[in-house]
């Protein structure tokens, strides 16, 4: 059972990593250069907020877990594309 | 068998957890928002990638279901560099012109730049938009 306590520490480690990272996303969003930069830091978040999901998910081993994950993945990427198109085009569905 | 699997397991969450940091370290750190882009497209998607990798060899060594895991990676695979795309021409189109950009090669310029280089508004098309 060695190995399980390696793994429940690697997670805690991995956990920690994307809490810090999220924090730093948020830190971006909140003082950006640019608006494409603020996009880019909200996309990058969802990216974070999915690997600390899928994480809970290794953590609890419910299955429910990684739908919720396929959710923000689709609803972040819609989400990216619409903000860059209308910056692009002041307009999202022409 | 099953110690081996968690032991790749672990060292995955390890890798991966440090590739999402610096991602994001990359985001705050780099100067300017084109540098910028290349931290969380490569690095934190790199990182997801070891997460979801660890979650299927961690399951499916185990008989449990795995597919979750591989649809969210493939769909993050495909949709990161579709964002990173829109994201670059955003900030091309709001803060370079075309003469900070290096020529084409072809008869044809920039797309981002080609309703600009036409002097107006895109004209509406299609049979939807003529009803009044």
């Amino acid at each position: 059972m060695t190995t399980q306590l390696l793994v429940n520490i690697a997670l805690g480690f991995a956990a920690v990593c994307y809490a810090i990272a999220l924090l730093l996303n948020a830190w971006r969003i909140l003082r950006p250069r640019d608006v494409p930069d603020r996009v880019l830091a909200l996309d990058t978040l969802t990216v974070n907020a999915i690997a600390l999901i899928v994480l809970a998910g290794i953590w609890t081993g419910r299955l429910v877990v990684f739908e919720v994950a396929i959710l923000f993945a689709m609803t972040g990427f819609i989400g990216t594309v619409a903000y860059s198109r209308f910056l692009l085009r002041g307009d999202i569905i022409e | 068998m099953m110690a081996l699997v968690d032991m790749v397991v672990a060292a995955l969450l390890v890798v991966s957890g440090f590739f999402g940091l610096v991602g994001s370290i990359g985001l705050v750190k780099l100067p300017d928002t084109m540098t910028r882009l290349h931290a969380p497209t490569k690095a934190t998607t790199l990182g997801v990638g070891g997460v979801l990798l660890a979650s299927m060899l961690a399951y499916g060594f185990r008989g449990q279901p795995w597919g979750h895991e591989l649809l969210i990676s493939v769909f993050l695979l495909i949709t990161a560099p579709v964002s990173a795309l829109f994201i670059a021409k955003s900030v091309i189109h709001r803060s370079l012109s075309p003469r900070d950009l290096p020529p084409t090669g072809r008869p044809a310029g920039w797309a981002t730049f080609e309703r600009d280089a036409e002097s107006g508004a895109a004209q509406p098309t299609g049979a939807l938009q003529q009803r009044e």
